[in-house]
């Protein structure tokens, strides 16, 4: 949990029961594994076997947000039902400039839908898959608990609708994926995407919350060669990527597209890293994470941090203030990837400038030189 | 020598537009590689049924006409690429694979003409084949070549034995397509890693790969997870079907 930058009173009740936790256990008498509340599960060392224990209050229909938009932030108290509609779409995108790839999709683009929940809500996918893809689906997300992550319950045919609903018990930023035989071919077609189950308590408020996935493509032709596309599986299995892009094309989020943010903002980006072979060394160049959520776990494990690692299948929260504008690039510090393979987006950053915090002395780079 | 004659013998017997298939062996996706599968002679048709052909069928028999299919033989979207019962479209729709249709009715289809729905087996054992070889699934610019055609919906091509076809923009019914299925959930197959052969397992996790022969064979892992997935009552805008005999 988010304990040490929580900026509301829930850190005082947090502490009391904290507290009251550690006298429990000091009497001797406290089992923390059978206590289900969650606030029980984040007492350190403690391992909880959960059970949903929320009365769950009313439906809703989930807002789902192509990236890099993230849906707004749930500021209900109680769990409730979400229904998530996700709808799977094969369809011929651009992956760069005249570079076409006919991807297969949760929601119509690469990556998917950004999913938000709250810890403790009761979620029910409903996926449908088009009446014209050519593709069975289903859908592995790693917000659930249980065999396959949903990828047992969830198979559709194309013309149908697949239903399953599990409780959102760990709160997180988690990945989810196709996982229909052979998943990596769904998966580097561009089946994924990103479910936040917010924690009880929410997250700090920032200013401005972005969605990036990072991930591959392996195509028969080599990097920016024009037409139509396919998956090498050599190039899959050797783990050679032809690109590595954010958001699901070169210049997803750069130039007119990039991120916006003003000087004096807090800014928090949900960083995932689909594969589906590499692991990220995710960096913005000119700016510092001031808080990382190593993982996408509950915990602000770092501050600080200039590049942080996302394992493929795995993601992370940063969260920083922009103090002075410009051009802040976003790189995968595996610095090849991001000059000749596409790995670049951009946080366009407005506003005043301090030339305290920065500014050229002397040097070609400097005006009136 | 003999077996060449055994194959004059038998091109002289199939019907037109079909194809003899000579007895031989493949290896299921499913199967031990050393263990391969016997398949005996049998005619496939040269082509998919065509809309045009269908329509014939449909002409001959009311109860398979789009208004008058019982639900238990074919699903809601049954020959919905239709403009009416008895209208498949132009001439060039005509001449289009037909679509949308169930088990059942591909099954009745075949019947009416004398023949019967290739088994998995044999199926698979034609669609090994390229132009030049019958079994060219070690190479790995052949899956290569596959894996364009199922996702870019394009090509097609006439096998060594003179089959058109088979991995053009579109599956086909065989005849035993969810015989292990019906048998066992998919959860025990990865339970254990295995599938009967036949092209059946687990469809829904990575461990998928366990006990196949061939874990690079994705085109045969695409055709073995969308068999998996039907029921007899599927009518899919990419599944089609060809007789055997
Ligand atoms: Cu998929």
């Amino acid at each position: 949990m988010p304990v040490a930058v929580h900026e509301s009173a829930h850190t005082v009740k947090r502490a009391a029961v904290a507290a009251a936790l550690v006298s429990l256990a000091l009497l001797g008498t406290a089992t923390l594994t059978s206590c289900t509340r969650a606030d029980a599960a984040e007492s350190r060392g403690s391992i909880p076997v959960r059970t949903p224990s929320d009365p769950i209050e009313g439906q809703e229909v989930a807002v789902l947000t192509d990236a890099p938009n993230v849906p707004p932030p749930i500021t209900r108290t109680h769990a409730t039902k979400v229904i998530v509609n996700l709808d799977i779409i094969e369809k011929t995108v651009q992956i760069a400039d005249s570079v076409e790839y006919n991807v297969w999709t949760f929601g119509g683009s690469v990556p998917g839908k950004f999913i938000r929940v709250r810890e403790g809500d009761l979620v029910e996918i409903h996926l449908k898959n088009a009446a014209g893809n050519t593709m069975p689906h289903n859908i592995d997300l790693h917000a659930v608990t249980g065999p396959g992550g949903g990828a047992k319950v969830s198979m559709v045919l194309p013309g149908s609708e697949s239903i399953f609903r599990f409780t959102a018990m760990n709160p997180g930023l988690f990945i989810y994926h196709c996982a229909t035989s052979p998943v990596p071919m769904h998966m580097a077609n561009g089946m994924y995407g990103m479910i936040l189950v917010q924690p009880k308590d929410g997250l700090p408020k920032v200013d401005r919350e972005y969605y990036v996935m990072q991930s591959e493509y392996y195509t028969t032709g080599k990097f920016g060669e024009h037409g139509l596309q396919t998956l090498d599986m050599e190039k899959g299995i050797e783990e050679r990527p032809t690109y590595v892009v954010f958001n699901g094309a070169v210049g997803a989020i750069a130039g007119a597209k990039a991120l916006q943010a003003k000087v004096g903002e807090r800014v928090r980006l949900f960083v995932g890293d689909a594969g589906p072979n590499l692991t990220s060394s995710f960096h913005v160049i000119g700016e510092i994470f001031d808080n990382v959520y190593g993982e996408g776990g509950t915990v602000a494990t770092q501050h600080n941090v200039q590049t942080t690692l996302i394992p493929a299948g795995g993601s992370t929260i940063v969260e920083f203030g922009v103090e002075q504008p410009g051009d802040l690039m976003i790189v995968d510090h595996s610095i090849f990837r991001a000059f000749n393979q596409g790995a670049l987006g951009m946080i366009h950053v407005t506003g005043p400038d301090n030339a305290r915090i920065y500014a050229g002395v002397k040097g070609l780079g400097v005006k009136g030189e | 020598m003999i077996a060449a004659l055994l194959s004059l013998a038998l091109l002289a017997k199939v019907p037109a537009g079909m194809v003899p298939i000579p007895a031989g062996a493949y290896h299921p996706l499913f199967a031990m590689r050393n263990a391969p599968t016997r398949v005996a002679a049998f005619a496939v048709d040269r082509a998919p049924v065509t809309r045009g052909e269908f329509l014939i069928f449909v002409r001959a028999n009311p109860a398979w006409r789009r208004s008058a299919i019982k639900p238990s033989l074919a699903g809601a979207s049954y020959l919905s690429d239709w403009p009416s019962d008895l209208d498949a479209g132009n001439r060039t729709s005509r001449d289009q694979p037909v679509r949308n249709v169930s088990w059942f009715a591909a099954r009745a289809y075949c019947a009416a003409r004398g023949k019967r729905l290739p088994t998995t087996d044999e199926w698979e054992y034609v669609a090994a084949a390229d132009e030049k070889r019958r079994d060219a699934t070690s190479d790995p610019a052949f899956i290569q070549r596959l894996i364009a055609m199922y996702t870019n919906h394009r090509g097609g091509f006439r096998n060594v034995y003179g089959v058109d076809d088979l991995h053009a923009d579109g599956w086909e019914w065989t005849a035993d397509f969810n015989s292990a299925m019906s048998a066992m959930s998919a959860g025990d197959s990865m339970a254990r890693g295995d599938g009967a052969h036949g092209g059946h397992h687990d469809l829904g996790c990575a461990g998928a790969a366990f006990g196949a022969a061939d874990p690079s064979n994705y085109p045969a892992f695409l055709r073995s997870t969308v068999r998996a997935g039907l029921t007899r009552q599927s009518a899919t805008s990419h599944l089609g079907f060809r007789c055997a005999m």
